[in-house]
């Protein structure tokens, strides 16, 4: 029974990797004021190069590196065209979805079906690892795991107790004022904008090449979309992205748990999107929970500087 | 050197028109330099895809095929983000009016002639569409839930839906294990026009329901107050427009006319239920841009559902031509938008490039 459970968790805390970088980089793009609908294709885009990558080095720090850069890059697109030309957020991020799911796939398509031979190797931090149950789920894990909880907590403390966060967030709630105070408003949002795609990308690197050591198209199936949730949920905190991830990556493999029962996969499948359905919903239906839903003030607006 | 921005009042009819030929034309010219990133000659590739979808009267016959549920779906989404209401959604209100049309089909076709189970068949199917439109309608104007997640975690549940039908309670009997509901019965399938998959029935409705869209947006007070929401919504409150009403209205209407290209595609294409890949190659993705190709206006959306159908025929021939995978035309998608968009902002405002006056 021990064993079970420990494997569950240790499955849920990988599952749950991807959707914690993902979230954390959603969270920075949208303190900033600006929403990118834009995950789904820049995991995507960070999953093909990151596999390709690793596949044609043999390296897959490479890998993770390439990614990590193709997801920034795709990502000034939406910074280039939601900053300076003050485009419709939406429409924009949707775009990129499509132009990263798009451009994957075809980069992609040469490498289906071809198993990875190199891989990230656990690391199994001494004592530690030997604690029942959470010595396997927390000190033995690949090396993504550990990153992304380093990120988080980087990203936590720079967000609540540095003069970054104050930057960013001031960018978010009220660009006026944060240029009256001579914060270069467009540049904190490039930045901020890069930093998600940058997160989006690791995110995706993870998936091909420690989750399933393999590349498909439509491989990150709404992982994108999930992260947009997640960051509300999160109520745009990265410390509440955490419990997000790891409660999300453990409605993923307890699908494959539930499976013997008897119940039909397809239905099972349904889970993790019905569960985020109903995470909004008990949200909203709260008095409270509407409340604190609140975004940041200017998400989604455009900034026209000298305006109001 | 200083770059000033400045807002655009009045535009050209010429003018708009300009811009938007010339953010067609960027698109293709950036699809072009990644089919050279990919070592394809982009002249040709894109040649060949405009040759294979309007080039010759059996790719335009299946071009009309595919601008049919484009066209249904963009018009219908053109009226929801009126109201910057972002359903992205059309996929799975696509399926369930198939799903709805099945189910009336199989059980009641056998025993009705054509002229009786085909409208009950249009009806199930808008209803089905537009009853899972609705959804995302009352979860953001009761709940405040962003309606992007809700519809695309609706498209997710839906697909598996289907997917359960079809290997499950509906399997076919006469399937021998494929992942298919039984064939509709005779009565149940629309005609085709001569030897075209082009069903003339539904293309009748595809034009009829986007002009009559269009009237519902610029000539009805309907129209009006989606507008206002979209617009200023906080000038629409004082007006006194009832937001649930009116949005659950339109979020019915828009989901409904992608319930209409299901049933389209079902008894028109493929006479039974299967895979939801299989029933829409991406519809209620496309027609997203082509509402915005179409300005979002309703009646435009017939142009604009016709190029993109051009797109994905054009797509499908040079995927398997020169071996591209199927994503290809995303690729398609995604860049003529993000320049349509770029598009827009030079519509609205005036760029000017000054030397700094020392």
């Amino acid at each position: 029974m021990l064993e079970i459970i420990t494997s569950i968790l240790v499955r849920t805390v990988v599952a749950g990797t991807p959707l914690l970088l993902g979230t954390l980089g959603e969270v920075i793009s949208e303190r900033a004021g600006i929403l990118n609908l834009g995950v789904e294709g820049m995991m995507s885009l960070g999953a093909a190069t990151g596999f390709i990558v690793t596949f044609t080095t043999g390296n897959p720090w490479l890998g993770l590196m390439a990614a990590t850069i193709a997801g920034a890059l795709i990502s000034v697109i939406h910074a280039f065209v939601t900053v300076s030309l003050r485009a419709n957020q939406v429409v924009s991020g949707l775009a990129l979805t499509m132009l990263g799911l798009g451009l994957s796939g075809l980069w992609g398509k040469p490498y289906i079906g071809r198993p990875l031979t190199t891989k990230m190797h656990a690391i199994r931090i001494p004592v530690l690892s030997d604690i029942p149950v959470i010595g396997k789920v927390l000190f033995y894990q690949d090396p993504y795991f550990y990153l992304s909880v380093a990120l988080g907590i980087l990203v936590w403390f720079l967000m609540k107790h540095t003069k970054v966060g104050i930057t960013v967030r001031s960018v978010g709630e009220n660009p006026k004022a944060a240029e009256t105070l001579g914060i270069n408003v467009a540049r904190v949002k490039y930045l901020c904008v890069m930093a998600g795609g940058a997160f989006a990308g690791m995110a995706g690197a993870h998936l091909s090449t420690a989750y399933s050591k393999s590349w498909i198209e439509g491989m990150t199936s709404g992982r994108g979309w999930i992260v947009i949730a997640l960051t509300i949920f999160a109520l745009w905190e990265p410390s509440r992205a955490f419990v997000g991830a790891y409660v999300f990556g453990g409605i993923f493999v307890i699908q494959y748990v539930l499976q013997p029962l008897g119940i039909s996969p397809n239905l099972l499948a349904m889970l993790p999107y019905a569960t985020t359905l109903g995470v909004l919903l008990f949200y909203g239906m709260s008095k409270k929970g509407k409340r604190r839903m609140s975004a940041p003030a200017t998400l989604g607006e455009p900034y026209i500087r000298g305006s109001r | 050197m200083t770059v000033t921005i400045l807002p655009r009042e009045k535009t050209s009819a010429l003018f708009n028109a300009l811009i938007l030929f010339g953010s067609l034309l960027a698109g293709l010219v950036a699809v072009g330099v990644v089919f050279l990133a990919k070592g394809i000659n982009p002249f040709f590739a894109i040649g060949e895809i405009f040759t294979a979808s309007f080039g010759s009267a059996f790719g335009f016959q299946e071009t009309l095929t595919k601008a049919i549920p484009l066209i249904l779906i963009g018009s219908g989404l053109a009226l929801a983000y009126r109201a910057k209401f972002w359903n992205i959604g059309a996929e799975s209100q696509l399926l369930l009016g198939a799903v709805f049309a099945t189910w009336i089909g199989l059980k009641f076709g056998p025993g009705l002639p054509a002229w009786a189970i085909l409208p009950l068949m249009f009806l199930a199917g808008f209803i089905g569409g537009g009853l899972w439109g609705l959804i995302p309608a009352i979860f953001k104007v009761k709940f405040g839930i962003n309606e992007v997640i809700s519809t695309l975690m609706l498209n997710y549940i839906a697909a598996e839906f289907v997917k359960f039908l079809v290997v499950g309670p509906w399997k076919g009997e006469t399937k021998y294990g494929y992942p298919y509901t039984d064939d509709l019965p005779t009565q149940a399938i629309l005609k085709h026009l001569g030897s075209t998959r082009i069903s003339l029935l539904m293309l009748v409705i595809a034009v009829c329901t986007a002009l009559v869209l269009a009237f519902l947006v610029y000539r009805t007070r309907f129209g009006y107050e989606i507008r206002v929401i979209g617009e200023n919504p906080e000038a629409g409150r004082y007006a006194g427009i009832d937001f649930f009403r009116t949005s659950l209205i339109m979020m019915f209407i828009s989901g409904g006319v992608a319930g209409l290209a299901g049933v389209g595609e079902l008894s028109s294409i493929h006479h039974h239920l299967s895979y939801p890949e299989t029933i829409s190659a991406g519809y209620g993705f496309t027609a997203i841009i082509v509402a915005w190709l179409g300005r979002l206006n309703p009646g435009f959306s017939i142009l604009s559902g016709l190029f993109f159908a051009g797109i994905i025929v054009g797509g499908d021939a040079i995927q398997m031509s020169m071996g591209l995978p199927a994503t290809t035309v995303n690729v398609f998608n995604g860049l003529i938008l993000i320049f349509l968009i770029t598009g827009d902002f030079l519509l609205n405002h005036r760029v000017r490039f000054q030397r700094r006056v020392l």
